[in-house]
């Protein structure tokens, strides 16, 4: 019984958020990593990318909540996924044909994109602000729950509560189908392996008669799908707030990193470590402990909650100190 | 064209001396943007009610008017606020400040602005115990109590509905701090035990792993020192939702018309506390604002009362030079005297031009102790069907 107390208390302030977190970053580090295996920079756009798709969400939200569709227990944000999507693809291909172009045919230095991907940043943070404002929004609606504790508590009698939201059931499924999507993308479909063949050797590519305005395309717009699913899909569990997606740049980028850039499984091992790290290193142990007969005095808790993004600071050093090119082999950064 | 300049420039001259001998201008200023932006607007209609009824009845030395003028002091950005308050003084040349709120901002004010330039400062909800100590010449007053006294407050509540374990958070700033501090050592001091006291940051979209670490510590109940537009109903969200706790006690931060809005009946059983005068006060200052604002929203009584001490306090010295009139405010806020209530400012005015004494007791029941704090009385509020009610004062 106690050791179930012990797996509960675990499951609920560990197991389940870590898990909707880290599959909230595998996502955006997903893009990230493409866009650097691909156009051969780091996006430092990506985070405001996030929060202009979940902006066009929220608005269509907002408007089919106004005249009445809605998905039952499903979040209405779902219905306007799609369409906050098509938002994003116009974007990233308006910044693309205005700014990106430009410096690609110039052959500029990766080091130059990333300063002009900092310009981006600041215009598209600039341009969510202006339209929705800095503060809260909220658009989630339908059922809260898949299990609250309170219910949970009374269908099997245990001590510990354990919740799970519909926003981390929904998270986690929607990451599952958008990955495995990209993966028959990739590895199936003649588009995607002219991307990962121009990826592997630009000037090979180039030779073989794939044209590279088209696959710089298809970046962008599965970036635009992604980045626009990630977050929503953290807008929906946590809150629709523009300077947070401005701060998940940090452990985006640790994901990508700690990965390896440019690999796409890398991508998902490292939102996963860096999300539990974060929530593990940051987690009082002291009820675990207690309920599996150990008796600590203390909190047992590593690092206070201030530190969280230290955290992804940290293994982000140690990865780049002691494996430059992550756990799955990717480029050298 | 040289001949013109100087006539404007003179006219100009003449126009703004004339004007001086019968216009005052106080400054208000509070954090009308960040994270008490729901309570700021009800605490400077409470100012400038106060400064409307002096400058209505007439009576301010020989018939001055008053002015009011707004600056926003952010509550959180220092550097902002001593900027908005440096205008006020130099550019609006504001003879007294209403403000700051937020203790942070109070304090860099007062050391960076009020004391060199000399100005009488009185922040109706400053309620850090750091500020008691401040080097201030004499020129810093508060009508809200310091958090010493609330934490001894939020300790008798919970003592009485026999709760002995709770955890604390708060937010990381001198406010959240010196609440859970101060709590913290009344709440042992009377047998009670804190788990943990573990600080939020504002503006964060996730609390769970700040939750996580006070579901662990566990306790009887949450207190939360935080700010109800910000990190406050964020943690409050995060523990409903994982079921770490189900009751809660919300210090004056948190309770605003807000707290209900975002949890109605969710938070069933908790309590909270904000500085608040005796039932009949109230009545009388709910009564004098008629509907224009909310009267009930925390800290508007204590604003009403701030700017009336330092308007009450010129006419005592018979000077509006903050260096006349600094010492006279305790005077005027207490015994001995005729009592002055909240409505009665003509009267309080009118006994002071002839020399006389008032006790001002206001909209708060005035008591300053110590270097210039209010004593503080307290409402107590159950929270119950999704409404707060008044269970008593302290």
């Amino acid at each position: 019984m106690d050791f179930l107390n012990a797996l509960v208390a675990l499951s609920n302030f560990v197991l389940v958020p870590g898990i909707a977190y880290g599959s909230q970053l595998a996502l955006g580090a997903l893009g990230v990593t493409l866009i650097y295996g691909i156009l051969r920079f780091s996006n430092f756009a990506h985070g405001d990318t996030m929060a202009f798709g979940a902006m066009v969400a929220v608005l269509v939200t907002w408007w089919m909540q106004g005249i009445g569709i809605g998905l039952g227990p499903l979040p209405t944000a779902l219905l306007a996924l799609p369409f906050a999507i098509l938002g994003c693809m116009a974007l990233l291909l308006v910044t693309d044909r205005l700014v990106y172009r430009f410096y690609r045919e110039q052959k500029a230095k990766p080091v130059i994109l990333v300063i002009v991907s900092m310009g981006v940043m600041f215009i598209m943070n600039g341009l969510v602000r202006f339209i929705i404002g800095p503060d809260d929004q909220r658009f989630s609606d339908g059922e809260r729950f898949i299990i609250s504790a309170r219910d949970f508590k009374e269908m099997t009698g245990l001590d510990e509560g354990l919740t799970i939201k519909t926003t981390q059931g929904i998270t986690v499924i929607v990451a599952v189908i958008a990955v495995a999507l990209l993966f028959w993308f990739l590895n199936k479909t003649r588009t995607g392996k002219s991307m990962r063949a121009y990826s592997d050797n630009e000037d090979l590519a180039l030779l073989s008669g794939i044209n590279p305005e088209r696959v710089v395309m298809y970046t962008w717009l599965i970036v635009a799908a992604l980045a626009t699913t990630a977050g929503v899909l953290y807008g929906l569990d946590k809150s629709f707030k523009p300077f947070v997606y401005f701060q998940l740049l940090l452990p985006i980028f640790a994901s990508a990193i700690v990965g390896g850039l440019g690999s796409p499984l890398g991508a998902i091992a490292g939102g996963f470590i860096i999300a539990f790290s974060e929530v593990t290193i940051t987690y009082a142990w002291k009820k675990v402990l207690e309920y599996i007969g150990a008796e600590p005095s203390g909190l047992v808790q590593l690092l206070s909650t201030d530190y969280k993004f230290a955290v992804s600071f940290v293994i982000l050093l140690i990865v780049l100190l002691f494996r430059p090119t992550g756990l799955f082999r990717g480029k050298s950064v | 064209m040289k001949k013109l300049l100087t006539a404007t420039a003179a006219t100009a001259l003449m126009a703004s001396t004339a004007f001086a001998a019968e216009e005052v201008k106080i400054g208000i200023i509070l954090g009308f943007t960040g994270p008490i932006e729901s309570l700021t607007p009800s605490m400077a209609d409470g100012a400038e009610l106060a400064i409307q009824e002096v400058s209505d009845s007439g009576m301010l030395l020989d018939g001055a008017t008053v002015t009011p003028v707004r600056a926003d002091s952010t509550c959180i950005d220092a550097g902002a606020a001593t900027a908005a308050a440096e205008r006020l003084i130099t550019s609006d040349g504001v003879s007294g400040i209403v403000g700051a709120d937020c203790s942070g901002v109070t304090g860099a004010i007062l050391s960076n602005v009020a004391v060199p330039n000399g100005v009488v400062m009185i922040s109706p909800s400053a309620t850090s115990p750091a500020l008691s100590d401040a080097e201030d010449n004499g020129l810093f007053f508060r009508t809200a109590p310091s958090d010493a006294r609330q934490g001894a407050v939020i300790t008798e509540i919970l003592m009485d509905q026999d709760i002995k374990e709770v955890a604390v958070t708060y937010t990381n700033n001198d406010y959240g701090k010196g609440l859970a501090d101060s709590f913290q050592q009344a709440f042992e001091a009377a047998g009670g035990t804190v788990t943990i006291s573990a600080a939020h940051e504002d503006g964060k979209a996730d609390y769970s792993a700040e939750i996580g670490a006070l579901a662990s510590a566990g306790g009887d109940r949450l207190v939360v020192a935080g700010y109800v537009d910000q990190g406050g109903s964020g943690i409050v969200r995060a523990a409903l939702d994982s079921g770490a706790f189900d009751t809660f006690h919300f210090p004056d931060g948190m309770i605003s018309e807000k707290l209900l809005e975002n949890f109605g009946s969710e938070i069933d059983g908790s309590s909270g506390a904000h500085p608040s005068p005796s039932e009949e006060l109230s009545t009388a200052y709910a009564d004098l604002v008629d509907g224009r604002f909310d009267s009930s929203s925390p800290f508007t009584p204590e604003s009403y009362d701030a700017a009336a001490l330092i308007l009450l306090a010129m006419q005592a010295a018979g000077s509006t030079d903050s260096s006349d009139y600094k010492t006279k405010v305790m005077d005027v806020a207490n015994a001995p005297g005729e009592k002055i209530s909240v409505g009665e400012l003509a009267k309080g005015l009118e006994i002071l031009k002839n020399g006389g004494e008032i006790d001002y007791e206001g909209a708060t029941g005035v008591e300053l102790i110590g270097p210039g704090e209010a004593a503080g009385n307290y409402r107590e509020i159950n929270f119950e069907d999704g409404e707060d009610k008044t269970a008593r004062y302290r």
